[in-house]
């Protein structure tokens, strides 16, 4: 014990500020879970917030318009997330995500309609198909860093945004393609409120399965890629390992919701593939913080109905949204739930 | 058994031979350290030994294994571990998490269990995070336990590293430059951390540019000048030897 005190006190001149705040013997100990541990950690406050809020929407939904709004939002929030496993834990930023759910809506839509696959083995395949993709590229593609990278899976969303629009055979080229309603185990999904539960539920459960990898050795191993790629290989962490793996699996997300959409709105075009749907997932995990699961939620919220409720300011529509976007990412650079939480925090500490 | 044995290693970084044709052997236990005056090739020593670099000849054994070829990360899987000369904290984590990012080899690691939750996951986890805790108080980061690793110190920092390294529970811990811009009473509590060690059972090599420190601790000790080995031997044996005073104070 003696020769910590003599650490403690050579510690204490070289930063005084330390000492100042709570009494050591208090601090040595690790820290025992409060209530506060529990309304903000996004186990249990974040998931009973969300749970709470798609089970409750419904009675205040109106009419299929504000359903859709809500379809919408799941499904690009269940993109988010995985997204942000990838670039606000992991630390390797996509350009090009986009792609992968372009991809998957349009082989599901394929299979299922042009070759009469059932819905969900179409969805499978669809989902595959991007794994497959994703896994053969990412090596080269995770060599690269930075801007490097960004670069790298811009060009990588180019590539099959031109394939789907000139491949007018398979896809309907820029025009798109209609697709079949999902039919599972013989019943036709067609209401609002069957895909409103179909995919709040999906969004629920990759909310806890994401949050599940982030407290495991293997979100440690992410974040640690994105902290210090040198400490974590000294670790013995595989990083390229690591790496490819939660590229395949954000890009299979974004196929399986891709699929979905394209069922969804029994349509499909390659805009759904393009750069702009791209940057919008990326600006959904920035602006919503990087690193934070509450975070993409309310980023994919936010950039889902901003547009429509901007709607009424028809020429300003888009300059109202810029500038938004851009005060946020000014005042509150981490994104919009690292910095409530911090600010709240204050208070409670 | 040696625990790590250089067979006339060289690296060439275009016409420079940062190390060149050296060879030497470190026993298990106690306390070794690799000095030598600046550019000796100290810091190029060890990323061949680690894996960052590969030789341009010669070979790196681990406990008499070949593992010239293996990458970084399966070398630390075989108990090799280090610390660096410049820092590498993930400043993302909190301190306690940095230290458990060295328990990593002794944990599941895998995707699918990690995604399930599965109960070893939560137990893993949780047993880690206890001895992580006890690591801290160690190297008398006591304080520290629920810091983030933003808010601390250079010192802390330092012997944040220290702890991730022996999380890591590794048979061969490479020191590079541990007290490097630490003042003198950090210096003294590292000299204790890294004898305790030594006494523990931890095969500790260091590289170090602190004579004091060198000399107070180490055992056995390689001297090395222009990627060359100038001398070996024990603290008494290179304070004598004449060679070493011409390097590190100039030919008479």
């Amino acid at each position: 014990m003696s020769d910590h005190k003599v650490q403690s006190s050579a510690l204490a001149e070289e930063n005084p500020s330390v000492v100042a705040r709570p009494p050591v013997e208090e601090m040595r100990e690790l820290k025992r879970l409060r209530w506060q541990d529990f309304v903000f950690s996004p186990r249990y406050g974040g998931f009973i917030a969300l749970l709470a809020a798609v089970l409750i929407a419904p009675l205040f939904l109106d009419g299929l318009y504000e359903f859709d709004l809500a379809i919408l939002v799941f499904i690009n929030a269940s993109v988010a997330i995985t997204l942000n496993l990838l670039v606000g834990y992991a630390g390797q930023i996509s350009l090009g995500h986009a792609a992968f759910f372009g991809l998957g809506g349009y082989g599901t839509a394929i299979l299922a309609t042009r070759h009469d696959w059932p819905a969900l083995a179409a969805l499978l395949a669809g989902v595959l198909l991007v794994a497959a993709v994703a896994f053969l590229i990412a090596r080269p593609i995770l060599r690269l860093k930075g801007h490097y990278l960004a670069m790298a899976t811009l060009g990588l969303g180019m590539i099959i945004y031109l394939v789907i629009t000139t491949e007018t055979g398979l896809t309907g080229g820029p025009d798109g393609m209609s697709v079949a309603p999902m039919e599972i185990f013989g019943y036709m999904v067609f209401d609002e409120l069957v895909w409103y539960w179909i995919t709040g539920i999906l969004l629920l459960l990759i909310y806890l399965l994401a949050v599940n990898v982030i407290e495991s050795p293997v979100g440690r191993a992410l974040r640690a890629v994105h902290g210090s790629e040198i400490a974590a290989i000294n670790s013995g962490v595989n990083v390229t390992h690591y790496k490819t793996l939660i590229f395949v699996v954000s890009a299979m997300v974004a196929a399986l919701m891709g699929g979905l959409f394209a069922f969804y709105s029994g349509f499909i075009t390659p805009t759904s593939s393009d750069f702009m749907h791209s940057i919008e997932f990326v600006v959904m995990v920035v602006l919503g913080g990087m690193a934070s699961v509450v975070g993409a939620v309310v980023g994919a919220v936010l950039l889902t109905l901003l547009p429509q409720f901007l709607a009424a300011m028809a020429d300003y529509k888009w300059l109202t949204y810029g500038l938004i976007l851009m005060l946020v990412m000014i005042f509150m650079p981490k994104g919009l739930v690292p910095t409530l939480h911090g600010w709240i925090r204050r208070w409670i500490p | 058994m040696s625990i790590l044995r250089i067979e006339s290693l060289t690296k060439v970084f275009g016409g420079l031979r940062a190390i060149d044709d050296l060879s030497f052997t470190i026993e298990p236990g106690s306390v070794h350290s690799v000095i030598g005056p600046n550019g000796a090739g100290k810091t190029t020593l060890f990323n061949l030994i680690t894996g960052v670099y590969t030789p341009t000849s010669g070979r790196v054994l681990i406990e008499e294994q070949d593992v010239s070829a293996l990458p970084t990360h399966s070398r630390a899987a075989l108990g090799m571990s280090r610390t660096f000369q410049n820092l590498q904290i993930c400043m993302n984590m909190s301190a306690i998490e940095n230290v458990m990012l060295g328990r990593h080899l002794h944990l599941d690691g895998r995707f699918l269990p990690s995604l399930f939750r599965l109960p070893r996951i939560v137990r893993g986890d949780r047993e880690a995070r206890e001895r992580c805790a006890e690591l801290m108080e160690y190297v008398g980061l006591g304080r520290y336990i629920n810091a983030e690793a933003s808010g601390m110190p250079y010192g802390a920092l330092k012997r944040l590293e220290i702890a991730r390294s022996l999380a890591a529970e590794p048979k061969l811990l490479l020191l590079d430059e541990p007290a490097a811009g630490l003042n003198a009473s950090e210096t003294a509590d590292l000299d204790e951390v890294i004898h305790k060690l030594g006494q523990a059972g931890v095969t500790v090599v260091l590289v170090e540019h602190d004579m004091k420190l060198v000399m107070n601790i180490s055992e056995h000790i390689v001297v090395l000048n222009y990627g060359k080995k100038l001398a070996e031997g024990t603290a008494a044996e290179i304070r004598r030897n004449p060679d070493v005073i011409a390097a590190y104070l100039g030919a008479a």
